[in-house]
């Protein structure tokens, strides 16, 4: 008979008031065992676990000292549960509108999921456009498919899906209430360009005098107007005007104004006086697919990004390989006409090492390995690939590394010490010729050092959480790792989900994912909401915390410190209220308390002391009930 | 400093006024073992050094900065005083070593810096830039940190281990122009000059061309060991490979000197191998014009890729 039966013909048979479950930690199992309990009809708060798996059996290796302190913990939480008292969750409705934050890939998935299912979608992009690094890659491992031919029908059906609400060029300022019935502030930033009369003529971008590099789109190896368009597929398919380069707004107001003197709208389209707006939304669930930054890979001045000029990073050699980029699809040298005779790709850049990031950044050994049959494809240069691991574990990936190696690819393994650009003697010199960049590598296989002449070497610079990654976890209530990406309710069990009810994480703002799983994941978000909006209102734990009102001072030293934003002040009677939709049970503010006015539903200090006293018995040598 | 690098003492000692710099000599201090001995007796070599901090620890007046000139005299003084505070073992059998002299040493009781630390981030750029009263304008430097200051950095004071900038700073606030390349912090060859020439010749050429290619004057080092095979050996190994590079090879107190107005002769120069009078003799009394405020430049279509810059 399963455990879970056992207990439910126990509870029949001896008419059981109370349930110990001496197992794992609460973390995944609590709900199963609450369950058990109320299917067998008893209040399902009035069960308790004691987790003898982490707190003993995992961290113990002396057998005897460990069952003594497993069983102080049983003992410990039977005194506990004795003062439970029955509950019943908090029910709250759940609005069916959701937010998406973050056009990428990940978030075009799942605000186009929901929206399918006829629900209505905020979708916020920080850019002018969506598309996010993916509109970027050229083309996409290990099919080699074009990233633009699967990216830009998505970005369309986002774009023109009638359930989607599109806001470009906007970022998200405020969040506040509680899973179900959020009220969300969106910031939309100026485009100076006015979204209901443009036509996307372009006449505007043709006839704007300033060209800029574009450090953003084009990866700083392109250019752009000062209005411009985010890139040619760009959804909306509307201009933005950069006030630090426009002669309007930097040479005094009043100078050049080409783009209004030549746009053919009536009325005028260009709008210099455009204002930042805000916009109130009301929302259910929010979905952050937020994405990643590129590792500046000035960060490791040996490798001489930004110093030598043939040191490239892959970001800026995606756009290279694209026949829509600037060299029109050209692997040509910073001159921009050289073809390169020997490339160089140094993998795992500011990734796997201790004085950057720790962490492993994932695509960027298939990346590679793309770049390297690109390159060889287009250039048949010879090409090195100088990394630690090959990590090929995707569907089909490992086989396209064989590919590349069938390719006549080189792999030398170890890291790269230092790029130089300065010979080691003039032999070596006059061997290799001028420009050549000198990559200095201790080969682990050959157990020697080389050094390789190359024409032109880029950087597998790793992916980094968001800059503002922790100040955007702050507007949202939740956390995000010390290395800076957001945490998920579980890292197994449930990685969509975050400690916050109603918020949910999709793609590389979770951690470094290739681009199925970033569309995995954004399907999994939005599974979840539609769920949640299905079942038009959701039950949360009761657990909770609340403040006696007569007991409160008002002296707010708990309302900085609820990491959920449950906490709010009023004014009028000067005292402390928790949103109980809101908060998570934490516990934080209770322990802050200096007055004692904070009661932790669960935690009180009658179960807290019943289950010190139940730890401190002597149960190992009796096992005689206590006579009083 | 007293011998071979008679230069960047005297220069050292006419410049500490301007800085407010007090100096106070280790009496009866030995030689720090040099770059060798730590990986021929790791114990004797660290009590060779701590006998240096014990010394340091008990005359130092009012202070628990001990600085060193030299970046083999720096590292090991660092690198004794960071072990012994990280290994209990090490620390033991050092102060039982110490304690036949007498002397004992608590590990973190003096802070080791190396001079060039003390002068850029103690005294500052705004400090030097305020004493300096004949800007080095014209002048083209190199500046040369070798490979021991800058590494392992037990207390993280620059900026970069592979590519620091504290010394190119130093002398843009005397009105030199640093310039760029890429072997700041590669190997002099240390005693290879003596025990194995043909090694050091190499990396010292290496050095010599790479700042020459650089459009640098002269190189500016921070270390006697640097100065010595780099100057000194330079002459060696124009005859070893049949060249003739010219590039003088001074030390950074030796530019303060003459950016805060001394006498050339009162701070060693002219004592050098490589001549640096025909590079001295660029430094303009006059600022340069500063070309018109660069223009942002419109890039044309066609033209080569963007580089990306430092920032």
């Amino acid at each position: 008979m399963a455990g879970q039966e056992l207990i439910e013909q126990d509870i029949h048979e001896q008419q059981l008031t109370r349930v110990v479950v001496a197992a794992c930690s609460p973390h995944l199992h609590e709900k199963t065992f609450r369950g058990v309990c109320e299917r067998s009809g008893m209040n399902p708060y009035l069960s308790e676990m004691a987790s003898i798996r982490e707190h003993v059996a995992w961290v113990h290796t002396d057998k005897v000292a460990a069952t003594a302190k497993a069983k102080a913990i049983v003992s410990g939480t039977v005194e506990r549960v004795l003062k439970n008292d029955p509950l019943e969750a908090i029910r709250v409705p759940i609005d069916a509108q959701t937010l998406v934050v973050g056009g990428g890939i990940a978030g075009i998935q799942a605000a186009l999921e929901v929206a399918e299912a006829g629900y209505d979608v905020y979708l916020i992009e920080r850019e002018a456009s969506l598309g996010g690094h993916m509109a970027q890659f050229d083309k996409t491992f290990p099919t080699l498919d074009c990233a633009a031919c699967i990216l830009t029908p998505k970005m369309a059906s986002a774009g023109a899906h009638p359930k989607v609400h599109l806001f470009t060029w906007s970022e998200v300022e405020k969040v506040e209430g509680f899973v179900g019935n959020y009220t969300v502030t969106v910031k939309k930033k100026p485009r100076y360009v006015d979204e209901d009369i443009c036509t996307g003529c372009g006449i505007c971008v043709e006839k704007c005098p300033v060209l800029v590099v574009d450090d953003k789109f084009e990866a700083g190896i392109g250019y752009r107007k000062a209005i411009y368009w985010p890139f040619a597929q760009a959804v909306p398919n509307l201009p933005v005007l950069d006030t630090e380069t426009c002669t309007y707004y930097i040479g005094g107001k009043g100078g050049c104004r080409a783009c209004e003197k030549f746009c053919p709208t009536v009325p005028n389209s260009i709008k210099f006086d455009q204002k930042e707006e805000r916009v109130t939304l009301k929302v259910g669930n929010i979905i952050l697919a937020t994405g990643w930054d590129l590792f500046n890979a000035r960060r490791i001045p040996q490798y001489g990004y930004g110093r030598l000029a043939n040191v490239f990073t892959n970001l800026e050699l995606e756009r290279m390989c694209n026949a829509a980029g600037p060299t029109g699809g050209k692997v040509v040298l910073r001159d921009g006409q050289t073809a390169p005779k020997r490339v160089g790709i140094v993998h795992c850049v500011g990734s796997r090492d201790r004085n950057y990031n720790r962490h492993c950044s994932a695509i960027c050994c298939m990346q590679s390995l793309k770049t390297a049959h690109l390159v060889k494809e287009r250039t048949g240069a010879e090409v090195y690939n100088f990394y630690i691991d090959i990590r090929t574990p995707g569907k089909e990936y490992d086989e396209f590394y064989q590919r590349v190696l069938d390719d006549g690819v080189h792999f030398v393994r170890g890291k790269v010490a230092e790029i130089s650009d300065i010979p080691f003697d003039p032999a070596e010199a006059s061997r290799n010729g001028a420009g050549t960049l000198y990559i200095q590598v201790e080969d682990t296989l050959a157990g020697m050092q080389r050094r390789i002449p190359v024409d032109m070497v880029v950087l597998a610079a790793g992916l980094e959480p968001r800059r503002d990654s922790s100040e955007v976890g702050k507007t949202f209530g939740i956390a995000c790792s010390s290395n800076g990406w957001f945490i998920e309710k579980h890292a197994k069990m449930d990685p969509i989900a975050t400690m916050t009810e109603g918020v949910f994480v999709a793609g590389c703002a979770g951690g470094p994912k290739d681009i199925p799983a970033s569309v995995s994941q954004g399907s999994a978000a939005a599974a979840r909401v539609l769920n949640y909006i299905r079942q038009g209102e959701l039950a949360l734990e009761p657990v909770r915390a609340s403040v006696l009102e007569e007991r409160c001072s008002g002296c707010r030293i708990c309302n900085g410190l609820c990491p959920f934003n449950a906490i709010s002040f009023i004014e009028e009677r000067k005292v402390t209220e928790i949103n109980a939709a809101l908060c998570q049970g934490c516990g934080t503010c209770v322990a802050a308390c200096p007055a004692g006015a904070i009661q932790g539903t669960g935690f009180s200090n009658e179960q807290l002391f019943a289950q010190i006293e139940g730890l401190l018995r002597d149960v190992n040598r009796s096992h005689e009930p206590e006579v009083v | 400093m007293q011998r071979n690098a008679r230069p960047y003492l005297d220069s050292l000692l006419a410049i500490r006024e301007d800085i407010d710099l007090e100096l106070q000599e280790i009496e009866d201090w030995n030689c720090c073992g040099a770059t060798e001995y730590m990986s021929v007796h790791r114990v004797a070599a660290h009590a060779l050094v701590g006998r240096n901090l014990a010394l340091a620890r008990d005359q130092a007046r009012d202070t628990d900065l001990l600085t060193a000139g030299c970046s083999a005299c720096y590292l090991n003084l660092a690198k004794t005083d960071a072990q012994m505070r990280e290994d209990a073992g090490l620390k033991d059998t050092v102060n039982q070593a110490l304690a036949a002299g007498g002397l004992e040493y608590e590990p973190g009781a003096m802070k080791v810096r190396h001079l060039l630390d003390l002068v850029c981030h103690d005294i500052g750029y705004d400090a030097v830039k305020a004493r300096v009263v004949k800007p080095l304008h014209g002048l083209k430097v190199a500046a040369y940190y070798g490979c021991q200051v800058v590494r392992p950095d037990y207390d993280s004071r620059w900026d970069s281990h592979e590519h620091p900038t504290a010394m190119d700073k130093l002398l843009a606030a005397l009105g030199a122009e640093p310039v760029e390349w890429s072997l700041k912090t590669q190997c002099c060859g240390g005693h290879m000059s003596v025990i194995g020439p043909d090694v050091a010749f190499g990396l010292i050429r290496r050095l010599i061309h790479g700042a020459q290619e650089a459009g640098a004057d002269l190189v500016v080092t921070l270390c006697p060991m640097c100065q010595l095979n780099l100057d000194a050996y330079q002459v060696e190994m124009n005859k070893h490979f049949h060249t003739d590079y010219q590039v003088p090879v001074l030390y950074f107190t030796q530019l303060m000197g003459l950016a805060f107005g001394k006498k050339p002769k009162d701070l060693g120069i002219g004592k050098e191998f490589v001549d640096a009078a025909p590079a001295l003799a660029k430094i303009q009394a006059e600022a340069p014009k500063v070309a018109e405020a660069k223009r942002k430049r419109r890039p044309k279509p066609g033209d080569a890729l963007p580089m990306p810059g430092m920032e």
